[in-house]
């Protein structure tokens, strides 16, 4: 039952989400907007609802799975992505491991230089 | 049963939403027991094996990818509410957060930067198309955001999706090793890190490691999901690329 109520929740969140987006006509997504909207709503409660969760840690358990229809829609682009392969795999391979890398490089000083008590590095 | 009785039944299932939601459980569980059988090796990452199976599949049957799709979509959907749920973790994790917000905020403006830069600059070298350029600009957002994006610009939406999740597997193979030769071992930096390069993937990656890392890359992937939304457009105008 805690599962059932906390989608039914996380599905409310997502609606609410959606029309907020929609009315404001802002161009972030409306789940984006949910997950602040549930987030602020634990802040103001200052306790976690168990239901939430419950659906929660389901749903993130396989997070990646979710990703999986996405992914399978690569067989309708293959002659694109064949024409222009060298290109891509570069650019997807070289630009995740510099984004990573530098994204990680950022933290880690800015950690130091702001937040050096709660930096645990060695 | 006669052949064409089962031509018929293949005829009918095929046309349902049933199978696509079927073979995308199996071929996802095929990939997860894969990965704890190889000592969950970063290389053998479900997603790829369940991408190259149901590809295979389709092919070999010959089912196009949207009547696929009909039935996938139900997994498909959950990417919603599974944003949503990302409020849980976040909630949990916000004392933690609290104390690292301004080395946070600094990371995501750099980090969505680079991410788009960086990928339309090597795809530019290279002599990839415009519309190739800008469908790889969003690729470190998060699927749904990603596809609004690359509308915007001028990409492709449908193929920044694919090329999405290429990038959050590439993030989960590689995340973990590129912290190891950089010796970083603190949770925050390197779930930040990797929700911002990686999104989703790299999040459901980083979650196996510990939950204080998963939600730090939660967090980065959505809050650059916001940044790179407003930032992207602008600074594609202001780099002259539109």
């Amino acid at each position: 039952m805690k599962f059932l109520n906390g989608m039914t929740l996380l599905l409310i969140y997502q609606l609410v989400g959606e029309i907020g987006v929609q009315l404001l006509q802002w161009s972030i997504p409306g789940p984006v907007l949910g997950m602040l909207l549930l987030f602020l709503t634990l802040l103001l409660r200052k306790g976690m609802l168990p239901s939430a969760d419950v659906a929660s840690t389901a749903l993130l358990s396989h997070l990646s799975l979710l990703f999986v229809p996405a992914g399978v829609g690569m067989m309708v682009y293959f002659e694109h992505l064949a024409k222009e392969w060298l290109a891509i795999v570069v650019a997807l391979v070289l630009g995740t491991v510099v984004t990573m890398a530098v994204s990680a490089l950022v933290m880690r000083g800015a950690s130091r230089l702001f937040s050096p008590e709660t930096y645990r590095d060695g | 049963m006669a052949d064409g009785d089962l031509t018929n039944l293949w005829v009918y299932l095929s046309a349902s939403p049933l199978v696509g939601l079927t073979i995308t459980l199996i071929a996802y569980s095929l990939g997860y027991r894969l990965y704890l059988y190889a000592n969950r090796n970063p290389l053998l990452n479900p997603v790829v094996t369940a991408i190259t199976v149901l590809i295979a599949f389709l092919q070999i049957s010959g089912v196009s990818y949207a009547t696929y799709f009909e039935g996938a979509q139900f997994v498909h959907f959950l990417l919603g509410p599974a944003t949503v749920a990302l409020a849980v973790p976040l909630y949990q994790q916000c004392a933690k957060i609290r104390k690292r917000l301004l080395p946070l905020v600094i990371t995501l403006v750099v980090g969505a930067i680079v991410g788009a830069g960086s990928s339309v600059g090597i795809a530019w070298m290279l002599g990839a198309s415009l519309e190739m350029q800008m469908s790889l600009a969003p690729k470190s957002v998060t699927t749904p955001v990603a596809m609004g994006i690359s509308e915007q610009i001028g990409g492709l939406p449908s193929l920044t999706a694919v090329l999405v999740v290429a990038t959050g597997i590439i993030g989960a193979v590689t995340g973990t090793t590129l912290f190891r030769l950089m010796r970083i071992k603190d949770d925050a930096v390197k779930g930040v890190a990797m929700g911002i390069a990686a999104h989703g993937i790299g999040t459901a990656r980083a979650f196996q490691e510990n939950k204080e890392m998963g939600a730090f890359s939660g967090l980065a992937m959505a809050l650059s999901a916001f940044t790179s939304a407003v930032m992207l457009p602008w600074l594609l105008h202001v780099a002259g690329v539109l």
